[in-house]
């Protein structure tokens, strides 16, 4: 385990990026984010991030190829981003486990080359949660924060960050940075402790989840309650592009008459137009399309994953939701149908 | 007054008025209230809330709600009810359907703003004269109430209810022009500084279009932008630019039937002043064509609608017209 004075933050940041780029949990407007690091910038405040760390493997739009097109040949043009080395530090519990859920979907075979290429290339610094908010819930999704993971993590003890390297990635970062003391891990301990008696406070710590599995799959799609719970859904995209855990999109093209510009982005269940076919939608109502947002995440998901939920409780949603529907209360009102 | 609603609501349910009540449900915290359907007066008394949280503006879900049959009764204050008789001007709420019971407002807590005073794990607030108790997991500190309140409530346009069936109490005064501040501070930018500060606070945008869904004005059966036979299906802008025109586009949509009712900034995930732009179209109209309330009243014909050879023409379209 090594060690550094906080007051010293900045020349840690200075240093990791003058080899690499470096995105910590910031301020910008006013509202917390994952940004690029620039001489100056402090952490937040923030227990986390107004949009998840998934940006950074899984951005909002990206170009994936080109279409070029002369008379009758169309030549195939590469567009993406090859990619760089980058460090992600500050990151939560949640959203690590956010990354394992995104990579079980992107790097299940066949691979997706776009998503891999921005794993490989970073290291991921977790942080362990000093004061959670009331909207935490990750113990209830099998998430101990006292131990954050990734490639190293962080903890603050007093005014000392502690830092403790889980992979070789990990391990060479945190040699590469002379400011570093080795350190014994007794205050970590301690602030691991501390965090431990606010866990057991959390009003959200449990969550009635036992019923939400694979045989009960089509009692709980066929629940009365789905209309009542989706009955004041909005129909936006808010819980969806803050969520960790969704990985949904769409590919498209843009053809702006010289060539055509392949990309993709985020799509949302939510949206009318989500997995519309040429045969129709789908999902033709609001409630069908909530109930794919909820089923995805409590049922089909885990069916899919030897019982892991496809949430990890960062309590974004909860935050964010125009109308305040969120995971929570739709776990409850089911949860307490099916015991 | 949560009672006082609540019987009120029991007893429209009982005596056979209503069919169904329109208001705000309990959440899993004193907060998260959800804008819910009530059916029985059982489902009333335990779960409809009324408290300072409860800031949702109702009357979007009455074109719903209108046309589902029978009568829905709809709890809405003061901003709310502006945004009903504009919304009923425009046809798109069936009147004889509904039953409007007004409820006086004091203005409305945004728990985003009691958490911007550095408090966290939020459990509980109690309201202790002009102060707020806060209680949370890390203790208990009080806070002055007036700034918990939300912005629009802060420069609250008025707590006049234009339109019901029956009031719970007595009107509140109007105050048309104190919301205009923050829209006088931009104008005092240069148009590179004012530039900047709308690309700055616009580059945070997510398109989760929350804004455009939650908006009153906004009530189109499919909007332009998601619809893929309309040429204009806008999934990812192509630079971000065409992303900020987008807030443009839409503020100038509504325009002359915006009420001001600030729902786009409420539910902003990534607390983008969008009313401002809304409230500088307003300003501007009120100085163009002379003061106008959207949603004030059911005659009045709106300005952007009503021709007169007089109408000013303020753009560069009436200073050179055709020549370049």
């Amino acid at each position: 385990m090594k060690k550094l004075p906080i007051s010293q933050l900045p020349a840690l940041f200075a240093h990791i990026s003058q080899g690499q780029k470096l995105y910590i949990p910031a301020d910008v407007g006013g509202v917390p984010q994952f940004a690029l690091w620039q001489p100056g910038m402090e952490m937040t405040r923030s227990l986390n991030t107004a949009r998840s760390a998934k940006d950074l493997f899984f951005p909002q739009v990206e170009n994936m190829v080109n279409f070029k097109v002369t008379g009758k040949q169309i030549d195939v043009v590469e567009s993406r981003d090859p990619g760089e080395d980058f460090v992600l530090f500050g990151v939560r519990a949640c959203d690590c486990r956010s990354f394992d859920i995104l990579d079980s979907v992107f790097l299940d075979a066949p691979e997706d080359t776009y998503y891999k290429t921005r794993r490989d290339h970073a290291t991921v610094i977790t942080l362990g949660c000093t004061e959670p908010e009331e909207t935490c819930f990750c113990t209830a999704m099998g998430i101990d924060p006292t131990t954050p993971g990734g490639d190293a993590s962080g903890w603050i003890a007093e005014d000392t960050l502690y830092l403790q390297a889980h992979t070789p990635k990990g391990e060479a970062l945190l040699d590469s940075l002379p400011m570093l003391q080795a350190a014994q891990s007794e205050a970590v301990e301690a602030a691991r402790q501390q965090l431990r008696a606010v866990l057991d406070r959390l009003p959200l710590k449990e969550l009635p989840l036992e019923g939400f599995t694979q045989e009960r799959m089509m009692t709980l799609f066929h629940s009365p309650k789905w209309k009542s719970l989706s009955e004041s859904c909005l129909g936006c995209g808010s819980c969806t592009f803050v969520c960790p855990t969704c990985q949904c999109y769409d590919i498209r093209d843009f053809d702006d008459g010289r060539q055509i510009r392949r990309y993709r982005c985020w799509d949302s269940c939510m949206y009318s137009d989500f997995t519309c076919m040429s045969a129709g939608q789908p999902r033709p109502t609001q409630m069908e399309r909530f109930r794919q947002r909820f089923m995805h995440k409590l049922v089909y998901y885990p069916a899919n994953h030897q019982g892991v939920f496809g949430c990890v409780g960062c309590g974004r949603c909860l935050q964010k939701c125009p109308i305040h529907m969120n995971i929570v209360k739709v776990a409850k009102a089911l949860g307490e149908e099916i015991q | 007054m949560q009672e006082r609603i609540r019987s009120r609501a029991i007893a429209l349910l009982e005596s056979g008025a209503c069919d169904r009540v329109l208001g705000w449900k309990a959440g899993e915290f004193f907060y998260d209230v959800t804008p819910a359907v009530f059916t029985t007066p059982e489902q009333v008394g335990k779960e409809f809330v009324w408290g300072p949280f409860c800031g949702a503006n109702l009357s979007k879900y009455l074109i719903q709600e209108s046309r589902k049959g029978g009568k829905v009764a709809a709890f809405l204050k003061p901003c709310d009810s502006y945004s009903f008789v504009q919304l009923l001007k425009e046809h798109r709420i069936w009147r004889e359907n509904t039953y409007i019971v007004g409820v006086p407002c004091q203005g409305m807590c945004d728990i985003d703003a009691i958490r911007g005073q550095g408090f966290k794990g939020i459990l509980s607030v109690t309201e202790e004269g002009e102060d707020l108790e806060v209680d949370t997991l890390y203790g208990c500190r009080a806070m002055p109430r007036r700034e918990a309140l939300a912005e629009r409530c802060l420069c609250c346009k008025s707590r006049k209810i234009v339109l019901c069936d029956e009031r719970l109490g007595p009107d509140g005064e109007e105050n048309p022009n104190v919301r205009f501040e923050e829209v006088k501070r931009l104008e005092a930018m240069t148009p590179q500084q004012r530039y900047d500060f709308w690309r700055g606070e616009l580059s945070r945008c997510i398109r989760c279009n929350a804004c455009r869904n939650v908006c009153p004005a906004c009530s189109c059966e499919k909007c332009v932008f998601d619809n893929p036979s309309s040429g204009a299906e806008n999934k990812a802008a192509a630079d971000s630019f065409e992303e900020n025109l987008f807030h443009i586009i839409r503020a100038f949509h509504v325009a002359g039937r915006c009420t001001d009712c600030g729902e786009c900034s409420r539910v902003c995930p990534q607390h983008i002043p969008l009313h401002l732009l809304n409230r500088k179209l307003i300003q501007d109209m009120n100085t163009l064509y002379g003061t106008y309330q959207a949603g004030a009243d059911l005659d009045t014909r709106p300005p952007l609608v009503s021709y007169t050879p007089e109408d000013p023409e303020p753009s560069v379209v009436g200073t050179i017209g055709g020549r370049a």
